[in-house]
């Protein structure tokens, strides 16, 4: 036990004893919780639209009024003719045209019902078809108050609620699963760095002569990152809603647990790295190597359903896949304790498997 | 310090000065003269300001203060005449030995034509044309030294700087080294040749001394070694007790210093005061006192103010290790594969209590396996080995427990402070709290550490560095002591202190194993075992080992030096003739 200690000390101290070292680990990953938070926003907004009104009427007028009085949009920029359209999307100064017929105000004006041209550049898909879906909301609407009074009623439509998120506001939704994906990233810095670094610094020999045990060792260098993660964890707890607004419905003490369990998965992963590293700057590839795909198939920025089959099923090998989960779950819903446990057992079967093999290779590579 | 500018130079330096951040200036005022075909040494342990030194005339860094001239004209301006090899990173490892000399030909401008005839001299040069195809980090240590010499000579230069061209080279290539640069100065090259190692100055045609980054002495090395000429004597008759003989005559005040030589031991005598005779010292009536040779670094330690003082400090406190019958240390046919690779085989020795055991062989041999295995950093692939009565297999952590370790790289946390690092290590072995704070308290005083505790272990001197590396090893007072080549690069003054701390502890029965190619520890050695290509060549007293050479090569009086270079060129001889048989 006194031996454990001893190494966790030396540890904290290898981490926490350069007062710049100390910033290091709490002052980015709250800038990158900001920055991030900022610049992974999935709302489109500011959308620069063409028009090429051949119609000119009341109608069309009208139209283009709403559209200008939408939030979503900035400018709208008008075409003469369908040559300067096609140039500017080309040129992607704007990000879709509206095209109105010459009949539209006459057809209108008629009863009948009319149609508008919306040219969109597909290879923007993604904004795209949030354009798409603005433009015809706008024209929807409009078109449901052309009709007469009778027939809105018979025409029914749709109320959307947005339950979680009853604004859609993409903070409520990147938020926590940032709080994931930045313990992670310090988390495996600083687990892989730790043998590597005396490897390299020759203070490994030193060390392996000692009477420590492996599993001391282990525990040892374990100790701080876990701590630092945990800490971390804890600033974000407060600043998402604080900050950012973002409600914390679920139980904190389903929420500790977890980033436990969460951090022990990425450390074996980060342990791991280090003890196959020689020097310090393998490791630090290494990282990347691993940080990449950790993040990618967890289903933050893309949806897990929308990978081909073979790659679903490796994402169930991505800890942070389950501990996104959690963290959505008890931030915007206030998950029960029963679906979290549905998550955090394979947690714990991943970090088992982490930590072993973690705890098997440094054994291997002692020599 | 520095004279008016020889005729006769082609490189000088006067009054440099260099800082790096506060504190004491990496060098203060030195300066250097190079003449042309004569070996210029630049001396000094460690830290004393050498490279930054060799760094400022090859004009790849400017000094604070002062002048340098090469052939009359800044270092920038005639960069073409330098030859520099530089300590480390100077060959690219994960190039062959011939990329390696096309690069450097590619960067000094060598006309592609010439490559060929230029490349065929280099390689009849160093010998090492059968290697051309090799990755250069696969080379020995003395090979990719030559290789290094090879690069540097690429274009003829008329100064070479070599920093440091001795380390990490066994005694047999670091006379060829020399040899090769013998040939050099035949061809009016100026040459300075930088070294840790004092009897490499005796060597030099002139000697520019440093310590600390100041001058201590310029001039032919004779002229330091004749202000002590008469004043060594050599001890001899009490091969038993000469670990105590030592420790009292230190404690004399007329000797200013004193080293273990094989059954001998070695005095300087201070200076005014009559050489005592063998009643005064004390030591029985066996005692012979003869004169013996002075060397350079008997002048260097009077220049220092002489050696440390025989009593040990950390001896006295030291807890007396109880006597057993058994060996402190066995190795029973320790053998270890690297795939088809045998790194070491069959090596067999066993070291009773209280004594001191060397394992000595050039880089590469074995001699670091076979200390790494009785350490148990490696597993033996055959045989077995105890130590302090626990076996390496089964017992690895008890056996871990029983002894100190001590690295010749400074293997301790260098950002954590010299207290945190003695926290550390008493955790590590589980000194009880109590038990703890007392051997820290005993260090400290020991060691002189208490103004140094919260100044981070990286950044200590060198010697503190080294003072603070013992302390975490022997904290735990463990009855075996493993030291890997624990003096290299330490000032003579500190490794007499050093030495003298072990003596001390192997009259308490602490028993020692040390590794080394370093002669003069290999004197301090009760026993040393010789391995060479993974083989034990010769195992016996230094004495005894120096008796065999000496009868091998017909060397009167032969060095542990000879002695190695004498075994070693006898046992290539027996491994051809066993081929050709």
């Amino acid at each position: 036990m006194q031996r454990i200690w001893a190494m966790i000390v030396k540890e904290m101290w290898a981490v926490l004893r350069d007062p710049k070292a100390r910033l290091v680990l709490v002052a980015p990953p709250l800038i990158q919780l900001f920055i991030f938070a900022y610049a992974t926003t999935l709302d489109v907004k500011h959308v620069d639209i063409g028009l090429l009104d051949r119609s000119s009427g009341a109608h069309s007028s009208e139209l283009v009024s709403r559209i200008a009085g939408s939030p979503y949009f900035r400018h709208i920029v008008p075409f003469e003719n369908f040559g300067q359209l096609r140039k500017a999307i080309d040129l992607q100064k704007v990000h879709a045209a509206l095209v109105i017929d010459e009949d539209f105000d006459a057809r209108l004006a008629r009863g009948e019902p009319a149609t508008l041209g919306l040219v969109l550049d597909g290879r923007r898909s993604n904004a795209s078809q949030i354009v798409n879906g603005y433009v015809s909301r706008i024209a929807g609407e409009m078109g449901l108050e052309l009709l007469p009074p009778r027939m809105q009623a018979a025409a029914g439509g749709s109320t959307v609620t947005n339950w979680f998120n009853p604004t859609l506001s993409y903070f409520w939704f990147t938020l926590p699963s940032l709080v994931a994906l930045i313990t992670s990233v310090s988390g495996l810095a600083v687990t892989s760095q730790s043998v590597a670094r005396e490897r390299e610094l020759g203070t490994f020999d030193q060390l392996m002569v000692s009477p420590l045990r492996v599993h001391e060792i282990l525990i040892g260098k374990m100790v701080p990152p876990l701590i630092i993660g945990m800490l971390n964890g804890s600033i974000y707890l407060i600043v998402a809603p604080v900050f950012f607004g973002v409600p914390f419905t679920g139980s904190v003490l389903l929420f500790f647990p977890a980033l436990f369990m969460y951090m022990l998965t990425v450390i074996g992963i980060g342990m791991f790295i280090s003890a196959l590293s020689q020097t310090q700057q393998q490791a630090f590839l290494g990282m990347f190597l691993a940080a990449v795909p950790l993040i990618i198939l967890s289903g933050y920025a893309t949806p897990i359903d929308n990978m081909p089959g073979w790659l679903q099923i490796v994402t169930y090998a991505d800890p942070a896949r389950y501990f996104i989960v959690i963290v959505q779950g008890l931030f915007l819903k206030a998950m029960p304790a029963s679906v979290v446990f549905s998550q955090l057992w394979p947690l714990f079967v991943i970090a088992c498997i982490t930590l072993s093999a973690a705890a098997w290779l440094f054994r291997a590579r002692m020599e | 310090m520095a004279g008016p500018v020889a005729p006769d130079s082609v490189a000088s330096a006067v009054g440099i000065t260099k800082a790096f951040g506060p504190g004491l200036p990496a060098l203060d005022s030195v300066g250097i003269t190079i003449r042309p075909g004569k070996v210029t040494g630049l001396v000094g342990p460690d830290g004393a300001g050498k490279t930054t030194l060799i760094r400022i005339l090859a004009g790849l860094m400017s000094a604070d203060a002062g002048t340098v001239t090469i052939l009359g004209g800044a270092p920038s301006e005639r960069l073409d005449d330098i030859g520099y090899m530089p300590q480390r990173f100077g060959l690219y490892e994960d190039l062959t030995v011939r990329e390696n000399l096309t690069l450097y030909a590619q960067l000094r401008g060598l006309p592609g034509e010439e490559h060929e005839a230029v490349f065929g001299r280099l390689y009849q040069f160093t010998d090492l044309g059968r290697f051309q195809d090799r990755l250069s980090g696969k080379l020995s240590g003395g090979m990719k030294q030559k290789l290094g010499l090879a690069c540097a000579l690429v274009r003829t230069p008329r100064v070479l700087l070599l920093d440091e061209p001795g380390v990490g080279v066994d005694p047999i290539s670091r006379r060829e080294l020399w040899a090769m640069v013998g040939e050099l100065t035949e061809q009016g090259i100026g040459v300075l040749w930088s070294t840790a190692y004092l009897d490499e100055a005796e060597l030099c045609d002139d000697v520019y001394l440093l310590s600390e980054g100041k001058q201590v002495f310029t001039g032919p090395p004779a002229d330091l070694t004749r202000r002590v000429d008469g004043r060594v004597i050599r001890v001899t008759g009490f091969a038993d007790r000469r670990r105590m003989a030592l420790t009292e005559a230190l404690d004399r005040s007329d000797v200013i210093d004193g080293t273990i030589q094989g059954r001998a031991v070695r005095l300087l005598i201070g200076p005014g005061v009559p050489i005592p005779d063998a009643e005064a010292l004390g030591m029985g009536s066996d005692t012979l006192i003869e004169p013996a040779h002075p060397r350079f670094e008997d002048g260097f330690i009077e220049r220092l103010g002489g050696g440390p003082k025989g009593t040990s400090a950390l001896a006295t406190s030291y807890r007396e290790i109880p006597p057993n019958d058994e060996p402190a240390i066995e190795a029973q046919g320790l053998t270890k594969h690297f795939g088809d690779f045998v790194a070491a085989g069959d090596i067999r020795f066993t070291v009773p209590r209280g004594e001191i055991f060397g394992l000595l062989g050039p880089n590469g041999a074995g001699k670091s396996t076979t200390f790494k295995m009785l350490c148990g950093l490696l597993t033996p692939s055959e045989g077995t080995g105890s130590v302090a009565g626990h076996d390496l297999r089964h017992a690895a952590a008890s056996a871990r427990a029983s002894l100190g370790y001590m690295a010749q790289k400074f293997s301790l946390y260098g950002d954590l402070s010299v207290a945190q690092n003695l926290d550390f290590f008493a955790g590590a072995y589980n000194l009880p709290r109590a038990r703890a704070r007392q051997a820290i308290e005993r260090m400290v005083e020991i060691f002189d550490l208490g103004d140094r505790l919260s100044v981070n272990a990286g950044t200590l001197p060198l010697g503190f560095k080294q003072r603070l590396a013992l302390a975490c090893a022997v904290m735990h007072e463990p009855p075996v002591l493993f030291l890997d080549e624990p003096t290299s690069g330490v000032d003579p003054v500190m490794r007499r202190e050093f030495w003298m701390h072990i003596n001390g502890l192997v009259q308490k029965g602490v028993t020692v194993l040390v590794t080394t190619h370093f002669m003069d520890e290999a004197e301090y050695c009760d026993r040393v075992t010789l391995i060479y290509r993974a083989e034990q060549i010769a195992t016996g007293t230094p004495d005894a080992l120096k008796a065999q050479a000496g009868a091998l090569g017909q060397i009167e009086d032969p060095t542990m030096e000879d002695a190695f270079i004498a075994l070693i060129e006898e046992q290539d001889r027996r491994h051809t003739q066993g081929e050709a048989a």
